[in-house]
């Protein structure tokens, strides 16, 4: 039967004991150890971590591209390089927070876009992403 | 002495619509209640303006206009999952706490070892509302009720920072009383409040300084158990552990009363597929179900009618083909002819521990087929309602009116945000 995963229902699959080989399999694959969770992977902090959509070009550079899902926990303290969900114009935006020369600003992650500089009344950064997910197959 | 806090999130609803859409931050946000019906919850702005709470919408339809109010329709599933999300970080740092309402929530800070209680509070506000994005105000206070008349001031008082701890400042607890209105106090109805005015006592204050006899007279064991609450006597502990649902519901008024068979048999069908799903996610099975119809008791020109049944199922259940089943009979043995049906509900009760039921002996013993497991997937992954049983037709003009509803944000995959990268 078909299993629909929703966070956060564990979604789990088999472990198993050796790497993945060309040949014959190890009889130590009999032996399942244990189950992995990709919730457990991808969301550290269940109560701050959200789920949003990206949509656009700007960080391409970053490997994120139009339509991937971003992974974004509230929990983290934001830091320099970190990609972020920033507050700009009242929109949520990704961008790279970035310090240069002691100032603050949110870089776009493709030339065709500005780098943004966050001015002294400073800047609400939303959350910081900690994964993006892309499928790979429309089917 | 005890101690505890009150976390009480500010403008809970209107905060949870902001989180997702901060453009809305600075402007006036009112959430109306089911059916979009009248005003429940105000950002700060929109209390300014002077709407009132239980206002309807279409009187205060000119100040939505020139003001440029967002005017939102409750979004439970947002609201649900932001609250959850609340009191987890709220659990996860106090010993002990009691979920009390969808946006307040009671600790017991009493063994909480800290040099200084009100930066303890501070930082775990901090927290709060960096995980979250809920803002939130805590009061403290040696009972329940002073936790919540220090809550009260605490979001008032911009000199207090969303933090007021009477427990380690008792200096500031006459003062406290005299600010809060006795019909303001934890536990003082209208009609308490309108007695109590009458007789001179306007303040929390002037309630402590009142005479137990006379309070036990005019109030009874609980009045009394407030005054002394109010006096520091801790008379209320945290009930950190509800008790399991005794019963759960599903229950809508309509947008406009409902004459035709068909629409009502239609809207209580979905009821009994929700609330049975309600109850196989808690866990649970029910022994029971109740149904009820009632006309709009408010409307003076129509006739005035309210029917209901229940039946008991012979052995506890979370099946929607049983349940389902049960509300068909009862429907077509209470149905009436004539009257404007303006709401319905099923009712599941008698909850309990599947494992707890006892087996008879002509029992067939059901095999767990996957349907319902199934069922509930594909409606929690797709939408609620979206696979269903050959029972009922879609749509349906009985459906609740919710014009303003803003996505589900974090319940459902085509409703999360998006993210601009632009």
């Amino acid at each position: 039967m078909l299993r629909f995963v929703e966070y956060p229902t564990p979604l789990e699959l088999p472990l198993f004991g050796s790497p993945v080989e060309a040949g014959f399999p190890s009889p130590a694959d009999d032996h399942i150890e244990g189950k992995l969770d990709l919730n457990e992977h991808l969301v550290r902090r269940p109560a701050a971590t959200f789920f949003v959509r990206a949509a656009g070009e700007s960080m391409r550079g970053a490997g994120i591209f139009d339509g991937d899902l971003l992974v974004i926990d509230r929990g983290i303290t934001p830091q320099p390089d970190d990609i972020v969900i920033a507050v700009v114009h009242g929109e949520l935006t990704v961008k790279r927070l970035q310090r240069v020369n002691g100032a603050w600003q949110l870089a776009a992650e493709n030339p065709n876009f500005p780098t943004l500089p966050i001015r002294d009344d400073g800047c609400e950064i939303w959350g910081v992403v900690t994964h993006s997910i892309r499928r790979h197959c429309g089917r | 002495m005890p101690t505890f806090a009150l976390v009480d999130c500010n403008t809970f609803y209107a905060s949870c619509e902001r989180l997702f859409q901060p453009d809305l931050r600075d402007r006036p946000v009112v959430v109306l209640s089911n059916n979009d019906g009248c005003v429940i919850a105000r950002s700060n702005e929109a209390k300014s303006l002077g709407i009132a709470m239980g206002a309807p919408l279409f009187k205060i339809r000119k100040l939505v206009d020139e003001h440029g109010v967002i005017v939102r329709s409750s979004n439970y599933a947002l609201y649900g999952d932001i609250s959850e999300r609340v009191m987890s970080v709220l659990g996860s740092q106090a010993p002990a706490h009691e979920i009390y309402s969808i946006d307040e929530c009671f600790l017991d800070l009493d063994r909480m070892a800290v040099a200084d209680l009100t930066d303890w509070c501070r930082n775990l506000r901090r927290r709060t509302h960096k995980w979250t994005g809920i803002p939130v105000s805590i009061g403290v206070g040696p009972t329940k009720t002073l936790a919540k008349v220090a809550n009260r001031l605490a979001k008032k008082s911009a000199k207090a920072g969303g933090v007021l701890d009477l427990s380690h400042h008792p200096q500031w607890t006459e003062a406290a009383l005299r600010k809060t209105a006795v019909g303001d106090v934890w536990g003082i109805g209208r009609r308490w409040s309108a007695m109590l005015e009458e007789r001179g006592i306007h303040t929390a204050h002037d309630l402590a300084c009142s005479q137990d006899g006379w309070v036990r007279k005019r109030m009874g064991i609980v009045g009394l158990k407030t005054v002394h609450e109010l006096r520091g006597i801790a008379c209320h502990a945290l009930d950190d552990q509800p008790a399991p649902r005794q019963t759960t519901c599903c229950s809508r008024t309509f947008g406009e009363a409902i004459r035709d068979k068909g629409q009502v048999h239609d809207a209580v069908m979905s009821f009994a597929e929700r609330v049975a799903e309600k109850v196989r996610h808690a866990g649970q099975v029910a022994g029971a179900v109740q149904l009820f119809i009632r006309t709009d008791p408010f409307d003076q020109n129509a006739a005035r009618k309210s029917v209901s049944g229940s039946a008991t199922f012979q052995r506890p259940t979370s099946d929607t083909r049983v349940i389902t089943d049960a509300v068909l009979r009862i429907f077509d043995r209470i149905w009436r002819d004539g009257y404007g049906w303006r709401k319905a509900g099923v009712l599941l009760l008698d909850l309990g521990d599947p494992a707890s039921v006892p087996a008879s002996l002509f029992d067939v013993i059901e095999q767990p087929d996957g349907l319902m497991a199934a069922l509930d997937e594909i409606n929690s992954r797709f939408g609620r309602g979206k696979a269903r049983l050959g029972l009922a037709r879609k749509g349906g003009e009985w459906r609740m009116r919710q014009e303003n509803l803003s996505p589900s944000f974090t319940t459902r995959w085509g409703d999360i945000p998006a993210a601009k990268m632009g």
